[in-house]
């Protein structure tokens, strides 16, 4: 109990104090997850919006893997992208595997299908919305789906949002393709994951909360856009 | 030199869109056999119909008697299963549609303000101005709601907007779906006054709604429908005094429902 006590007191010290190796892991984990968030993001909308509005075939076949691909393991998600990078793999060539890179390309993995799936859904709901009027005033194809993707923007970022949440809180996937190296690949899910078997519960929890108040940012910029979403009528 | 005329043609045919618009005449329509089946029901079933120049055209008829689907396969918004419709000629498509509006029963409105709403239309048109939309919100009674979200509005209101917004395409034919329905006494007054409005300045009008009194108000000749057909079509004050067809006498006594 005095050691729990004792722990909690430590990490609030460290995070507090601005400790260099704290703020190290903290950068490369934003780092990570941000590029992660900006590839998926390309992919994803783009993906969502295309099988939104496009008809060809196998387009049901491309929902239901986007939905299912949502609720990947990260660790399936780790070893898939360690058997691609490894020295022996299709792209071993490239050397990625234990870089950050190797981070970026798994989590970019895990979380395209989410944004790729929620955008899907947002965008088709609201074309088939604009579907008759657009036609009926004779909108050109490129200016309905401008209008469609800027009337949903506030649901689209929602779903980046959600994206990021899902990426900067994942271990499975950057421990494997990562390694948890110290100054290179070490992110906060990683290092609270060593530290706490390694019994530094202090370094532990000082990332676990640092890592908790960025959730709840995520969360309440999620849902403040939501709440202004509503008051406008946009949602 | 006929060559280089039509090079010419080609080369304004921007601006001569525009003036096409109101040049090439939509009416008078025609429609042959117009047929269109859906769930193994025949919905709309053989029907024949001619609208002159001008004026205003109520379709009248009970529930379910395909008002609806007529409106919509006259826009080209769905195709029919057989039959012809030709608006002067004009093949129904992107070149039909631009030269009309059609204001839908519930209306559409974008995720948008008022103002932007309407912004929205008039860009199309290729001729948004801040003095344009403040007139027509002012025709609908909207200016002083301008900067509030669309769909935050009344059912009268947003009504009126989707009928300001028709009206910002500067249709030659304007289609109404029972644009009232259900909609306070006010807002049926405007929307009446603007619909008579618009057809004194030369606006076809063609106006679908189950509203006898609605009817006996605006119309100028009545397209009764009944069943998927056009059981009667007569100038107004023949249809109400005396009506020919039995649905129609049936109708109007308030004994008919589907
Ligand atoms: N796409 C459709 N598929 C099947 N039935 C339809 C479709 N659209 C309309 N109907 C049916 O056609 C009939 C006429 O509909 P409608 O034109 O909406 O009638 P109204 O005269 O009330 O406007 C109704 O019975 C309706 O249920
Ligand atoms: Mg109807």
């Amino acid at each position: 109990m005095h050691d729990f006590a004792e722990a909690f007191r430590l990490a609030f010290a460290l995070a507090a104090s601005g400790d260099a190796d704290l703020i190290e892991i903290i950068a490369l984990s934003l780092q990570v997850s941000l590029t992660a968030l900006l590839a998926s993001s390309v992919i994803g909308f783009g993906l969502g919006t295309l099988v939104a509005v496009a008809r060809f075939p196998g387009r049901g076949a491309a929902i239901v893997a986007f939905n299912t691909l949502m609720g990947l393991p990260p660790v399936v998600v780790g070893l898939l992208v360690y058997l691609m990078l490894s020295r022996a793999g299709p792209l071993g060539v490239f050397g990625l595997l234990y870089t950050p890179a190797a981070m970026i390309i798994a989590q970019t993995i895990l979380i395209t299908p989410i944004i790729a799936a929620l955008s899907r859904q947002i965008v088709e709901d609201l074309f088939l919305e604009y579907d008759e009027l657009f036609r009926s005033m004779s909108v050109p194809t490129h200016q309905a789906m401008a209008a469609v993707l800027w009337d949903a923007r506030f649901s689209l970022v929602t779903v980046a949002l959600a994206g990021f949440g899902r990426a900067i809180a994942e271990v499975g996937a950057v421990m494997i393709v990562g390694g948890n190296i110290d100054h290179l690949t070490r992110v906060m899910t990683t290092a609270i994951a060593l530290e706490t078997s390694k019994g530094d519960l202090a370094l532990a929890l000082a990332l676990g909360i640092v890592l908790l108040v960025i959730s709840m940012t995520v969360n309440a910029m999620a849902l403040s856009l939501r709440t202004t979403a509503a008051r406008q009528a946009y949602a | 030199m006929r060559e280089l005329a039509l090079r010419v043609d080609e080369i304004v045919s921007s601006d001569a869109d525009a003036a096409d618009r109101q040049t090439l005449p939509l009416l008078p329509l025609k429609v042959c056999g117009l047929t269109f089946r859906a769930g193994g029901r025949t919905l709309i079933d053989n029907l024949d119909l001619a609208l002159g120049m001008h004026g205003i055209t109520m379709m009248l008829g009970p529930n379910g008697a395909g008002k609806s689907l007529l409106l919509r396969l006259l826009h080209g918004l769905i195709a029919p299963s057989s039959g012809e419709i030709s608006w002067n000629g004009v093949p129904l498509g992107h070149s039909v549609q631009e030269r009309q509006a059609l204001v839908f029963q519930k209306p559409v409105l974008l995720r948008r303000s008022v103002g932007e709403n309407l912004d929205f239309a008039l860009r199309l048109m290729g001729q948004s101005s801040q003095q344009r939309r403040d007139e027509l919100l002012n025709r609908v009674g909207l200016l002083r709601l301008a900067r509030q979200p669309a769909r935050l509005l009344s059912g009268g209101e947003q009504q009126r907007l989707a009928l300001a917004r028709a009206l910002a395409a500067d249709p030659q034919v304007l289609l109404l779906d029972e644009p009232t329905a259900s909609l306070d006494p006010a807002s049926v007054q405007m929307i009446e006054g603007i619909v008579q409005d618009a057809s004194r300045q030369g606006m076809r009008i063609v106006f679908v709604t189950h509203d006898i009194g609605q009817a006996r108000r605006l119309a100028d000749d009545v397209v009764f429908m009944h069943r998927g057909r056009v059981a009667e079509h007569a100038p107004s004050k023949d249809f109400f005094q005396s009506p020919a067809s039995e649905a129609a006498r049936d109708f109007l006594a308030g004994r008919i429902v589907l």
